[in-house]
C-alpha cells in the first residue's frame, strides 16, 4: 500500500511497540504530527520546551528498559533536544530522536529554521541518519532502534526533511534488520572467563565494582548470583544504585568522590577488582596515580572501548553482562573471605555514612524519611548537585531501574521531566523528583504536563537557597568566595505548584517532615511540590576532593571540628 | 610511534566527517588522512597516520570500528605493507644551481613536471621518509610551495608467520 513518509514513520514506530512520543511541532513537523493524529497505539504527549521532552524520552527507557521517543520541529526545535540527547548518551539510555528538517531542495541554503542537525548532533548520539530518500525510511528507522537497543546503548537521532514526510511510496515492513558492519559482542571470549575465574578463586581480597551495565543487560539476577557465589564486597557506581539490593548484606556502598570510606577503602586495598558494566569513571577512580595499584583488573563490558581506556585491565572480556556472569560463575568456587570482611566491617563501623543532626533541617534527614516512608518502593529521580549525592547515599536501592539520574553529563533541569516520564511509563508506581532549588528552576515548566496528565509525583525540594555543590566547592577549595552561587531571591515554590495546579507544601521543621510527605502520598490525581526548607550550609560528605587520590577523603567530622 | 591505520569504511556522506570528529573530539591527532574509494564503489579506504602510545593507539583503533560506519581497520604497523606518498615541490632554482637540483631530483627518482625561470616543480612519490630526505636536500635552494597527499597504503601479500600463540 503507498504510504506517506510521515505515515510510514508513525507505522514503523507503532511496530517497534512505541506507546509515548514527547515533542513539539513546528512548521516543517507538521505532516509528522498530522500522521500522529491518526495513531491509536501512540499517545502524543505535548510537552512546553524541547529538552522537557527529551528528558520525559529518557526518563522512560531508564525506568521501563523500553525505548523512549522524543520529536521536534527544525533549527531551534532540534538545537532544544542536544542537551537531552547528550544526557543520554553519556548514560548510554537507548532512545530514538526524530527532528524535521527543511526540504531536501533547501537544506544548506540557510532556510528558515535551518540548522545541520545531523552535524550538531554527531558527537552526542551513537549515530544519526539524515533521510534525503523515502525508500530508505523504514529500513532507517528499523536501524535505528536496533542500534540504539543493542552493544553499548544510546540515543539515535532521525532527521526527516519535511518533503520527505510528505512523499508517498509503497511501505514495506523490513522484516529483518541487516547491518553486516555492526555486530555487538555479546558472549565473552571462554578462554578469558576461565582466566577470570582463576584468578578469583586465587584473590584474598576481592571487591566487585558493578555499574549501570548490569541494568542495561538486564541482568541483576545474573550479578546477584554471582556476587553472592564469590562472597565478595559490592561496591556500585551511581548510576548502578538498584543493580544489586542496597539493604544486601554484601553491599559496601556507592564508590567514588561521594562513596562511602569503606568502598573506596576496599577497592584502594584490593588484590582484585572485577569491574562489570562500568568504565573506571574519573568520578570512581579519584587519581589515577593511587588507583588500586595492588590490584589485579578483570573489566567485563559490552563496549570494548571502555575496557582499558583509563585503566588497563589485566583480564578484558568484551561481553553482555548477561552471558558472561552465568558463565563465571559457574567457574569460580563459592568464597567467604573472613579475614578480609573482618576488615571491612570494622571499616564499616569506623566510617558510616553519617551526619551531624544539629543546625536546622537537615536534608539527609528527609531521604531518611522519604525512604522509610515508602519503604524503598518507589521510583526516585534526581536532578543534579548536593540532593543527588545525598539521595544516592541514604536511599536503598533494591531493585532495578528504580534510580533515574544523570551520571555522565550531570545535567541540572533532568529530574523533573524524567520523573514525568518514568510516570507515563509506570502508572501504578510512587514516583519522586528529588531536587534543588536550582536544579527545578530549570525546567519547571514542565510541570504541567504532570497536572494535565494527573500524574501524581513528588517534587522534593531541598532548598538551601544556593546553587549548593558549587557552594560547598568554594566553601572547601575556595577560601568561601561565594561567587555566583546565591538564590535567595527566589519564587514562592508553594504558590508556584498551586499556580500550575499542582499540590504546594511547605515544611520548615523537623517534625512536620513526616506528617508532610504521608499527606502528599495520598494525593493522587495532581503533583505535590514540597518546598523544604533546610540547613543551607550543610555538605555532602565524605568527600574525594578532585585529584586526590581516593583515600583521602574529607569525612564530615574533619568539617564538624574544622 | 607512528601508526598507519587503514581503514575501510561505507561510502557515504558523513563518514569522514565522523571519523574525524573521533579524532577531534577525544584530543587525537591525524599526521595524515586520505580517503579514495577501493575496487567496490560502495566502500572507500582511508588511510590515517597516526602518532601516540600503545594505549592511545589501542583506543584509536576501538573506537574507529565501534563506528557503525566502519567494516574493517587494519593496523598496518603489526604488518608487512607497502606505502607511498606523492608530494609536489616548487623550488627556487637559478642559473646557477639548475644542474645541481636535478641531479639530487635524478636521485630520487623524481620528475621535474613545471619548468619556470626562478623555480621547478617536482613530483616525487615514495615513503614519508623518502619524501622528508629528498625536502632535506632541497631546502638549501629556498622551496617556494609544497604539497603532500599524505599516505596510502595496502598490506603486503605476502606476510612474515607470525609467532604461534599457545
Ligand atoms: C545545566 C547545568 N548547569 C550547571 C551545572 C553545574 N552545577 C552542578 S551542581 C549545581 C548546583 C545545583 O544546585 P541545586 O539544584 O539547588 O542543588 P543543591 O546542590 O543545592 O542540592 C550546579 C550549578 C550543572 N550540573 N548543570
Amino acid at each position: 500500500m503507498k504510504k506517506k513518509g510521515a505515515e510510514i514513520l508513525i507505522e514503523c514506530l507503532e511496530r517497534e511497540g512505541v506507546e509515548f512520543i514527547w515533542g513539539i511541532p513546528g512548521g516543517q513537523a507538521i505532516p509528522i504530527f498530522d500522521a500522529l493524529y491518526d495513531s491509536k497505539k501512540i499517545k502524543l504527549v505535548l510537552t512546553r520546551h524541547e529538552q522537557g521532552a527529551a528528558h520525559m524520552a529518557d526518563g522512560y527507557s531508564r525506568s521501563t528498559g523500553k525505548i523512549g521517543v522524543c520529536v521536534a520541529t527544525s533549527g531551534p526545535g532540534a538545537t532544544n533536544l542536544v542537551t537531552g540527547l547528550a544526557t543520554a548518551y553519556m548514560d548510554s539510555i537507548p532512545m530514538i530522536a526524530i527532528t524535521a528538517q527543511v526540504p531536501t531542495k533547501m537544506i544548506g541554503n540557510d532556510a528558515f529554521q535551518e540548522a545541520d542537525v545531523v552535524g550538531i548532533t554527531r558527537p552526542v548520539t551513537k549515530h544519526n541518519y539524515l533521510v534525503k530518500d523515502i525508500n530508505n525510511l523504514a529500513k532507517t528507522i528499523r536501524e535505528a532502534f536496533y542500534i540504539a537497543n543493542t552493544g553499548r546503548k544510546g540515543p539515535v537521532l532521525i532527521d526527516l526533511p519535511s518533503d520527505v514526510a510528505k512523499a508517498e511510496t509503497e511501505f514495506v515492513w523490513p522484516e529483518d534488520v541487516v547491518m553486516k558492519n555492526y555486530n555487538p559482542t555479546y558472549k565473552g571470549n571462554i578462554n578469558q572467563i576461565k582466566k577470570a575465574a582463576e584468578e578469583i578463586n586465587k584473590a584474598k581480597k576481592p571487591v566487585i565494582y558493578a555499574g549501570a551495565g548490569i541494568l542495561a543487560a538486564v541482568a541483576s539476577k545474573e550479578f546477584k548470583a554471582f556476587a553472592e557465589k564469590t562472597g565478595a564486597p559490592v561496591g556500585l557506581t551511581l548510576l548502578g544504585l538498584g543493580c544489586f539490593p542496597g539493604t544486601h548484606n554484601q553491599f559496601i556502598g556507592m564508590l567514588g568522590m561521594h562513596g562511602t570510606r569503606t568502598s573506596n577503602l576496599a577497592m584502594h586495598e584490593a588484590d582484585l577488582i572485577i569491574a562489570i558494566g562500568a568504565r573506571f569513571d574519573d568520578r570512581v577512580t579519584g587519581n589515577l596515580a593511587f588507583f588500586a595499584k595492588n590490584a589485579k583488573i578483570i573489566h567485563i563490558d559490552i563496549d570494548p572501548t571502555s575496557i582499558s581506556k583509563s585503566v588497563r585491565a589485566d583480564i578484558p572480556i568484551v561481553g553482555d553482562a548477561k552471558n558472561v556472569l552465568p558463565e563465571l560463575t559457574k567457574q569460580v568456587t563459592a568464597g567467604k573471605h573472613q579475614e578480609w570482611w573482618a576488615k571491612i566491617n570494622e571499616w564499616k563501623k569506623n566510617f558510616p555514612l553519617a551526619y551531624s543532626k544539629k543546625g536546622g533541617l537537615k536534608p539527609q534527614f528527609i531521604i531518611e524519611q522519604i525512604y522509610e516512608l515508602t519503604k524503598g518502593k518507589a521510583i526516585v529521580a534526581t536532578e543534579v548537585g548536593q540532593h543527588q549525592m545525598w539521595t544516592a547515599q541514604f536511599f536503598k536501592f533494591d531493585t532495578p531501574r528504580s534510580f533515574v539520574s544523570s551520571g555522565g553529563l550531570g545535567t541540572m533541569g533532568f529530574g523533573l521531566p524524567a520523573a514525568i516520564g518514568a510516570q507515563f511509563g509506570n502508572p501504578g508506581k510512587l514516583v519522586f523528583d528529588i531536587s534543588g532549588d536550582g536544579s527545578i528552576q530549570m525546567n519547571i515548566q514542565e510541570l504541567i504536563i504532570a497536572v494535565e496528565h494527573k500524574l501524581p509525583i513528588k517534587i522534593i525540594i531541598l532548598n538551601n537557597g544556593c546553587l549548593g555543590m558549587v557552594r560547598q566547592w568554594q566553601q572547601l577549595f575556595w577560601k568561601k568566595r561565594y561567587s555566583g552561587v546565591d538564590l535567595s531571591i527566589q519564587p514562592d515554590f508553594v504558590k508556584l505548584a498551586e499556580a500550575y495546579g499542582a499540590a504546594g507544601m511547605r515544611v520548615t521543621k523537623e517534625e512536620e517532615v513526616k506528617e508532610t510527605l504521608e499527606k502528599s502520598l495520598k494525593i493522587n490525581d495532581r503533583p505535590t511540590l514540597i518546598d523544604f526548607r533546610v540547613a543551607k550550609e550543610e555538605n555532602v560528605l565524605p568527600m574525594v576532593p578532585a585529584g586526590a587520590a581516593i583515600t583521602d577523603a574529607i569525612d564530615y567530622k574533619d568539617v564538624e571540628l574544622a | 610511534m607512528k601508526h598507519t591505520m587503514s581503514v575501510l569504511v561505507e561510502n557515504k556522506p558523513g563518514v569522514l566527517a565522523r571519523v574525524a570528529g573521533l579524532f577531534s573530539g577525544r584530543g587525537f591527532n591525524i599526521e595524515s588522512l586520505t580517503v579514495g574509494e577501493t575496487e567496490d564503489a560502495a566502500v572507500s579506504r582511508m588511510t590515517i597516520v597516526v602518532g601516540g602510545d600503545d594505549m592511545i593507539l589501542e583506543q584509536i583503533s576501538k573506537q574507529l570500528n565501534k563506528l557503525i560506519d566502519t567494516i574493517k581497520v587494519i593496523d598496518m604497523t603489526e604488518k608487512q605493507f607497502i606505502n607511498r606518498e606523492l608530494a609536489l615541490i616548487k623550488v627556487a632554482v637559478n642559473s646557477g644551481n639548475r644542474g645541481e637540483v636535478m641531479q639530487v631530483v635524478n636521485i630520487f627518482r623524481g620528475k621535474i613536471v613545471d619548468i619556470s625561470s626562478k623555480t621547478f616543480t617536482v613530483e616525487v612519490t615514495g615513503t614519508d621518509d623518502k619524501i622528508n630526505a629528498l625536502l632535506e636536500l632541497l631546502l638549501p635552494f629556498g622551496i617556494k610551495e609544497m604539497v603532500r597527499t599524505g599516505s596510502v597504503a595496502l598490506t603486503r601479500e605476502w606476510q612474515k608467520e607470525e609467532p604461534k600463540k599457545r
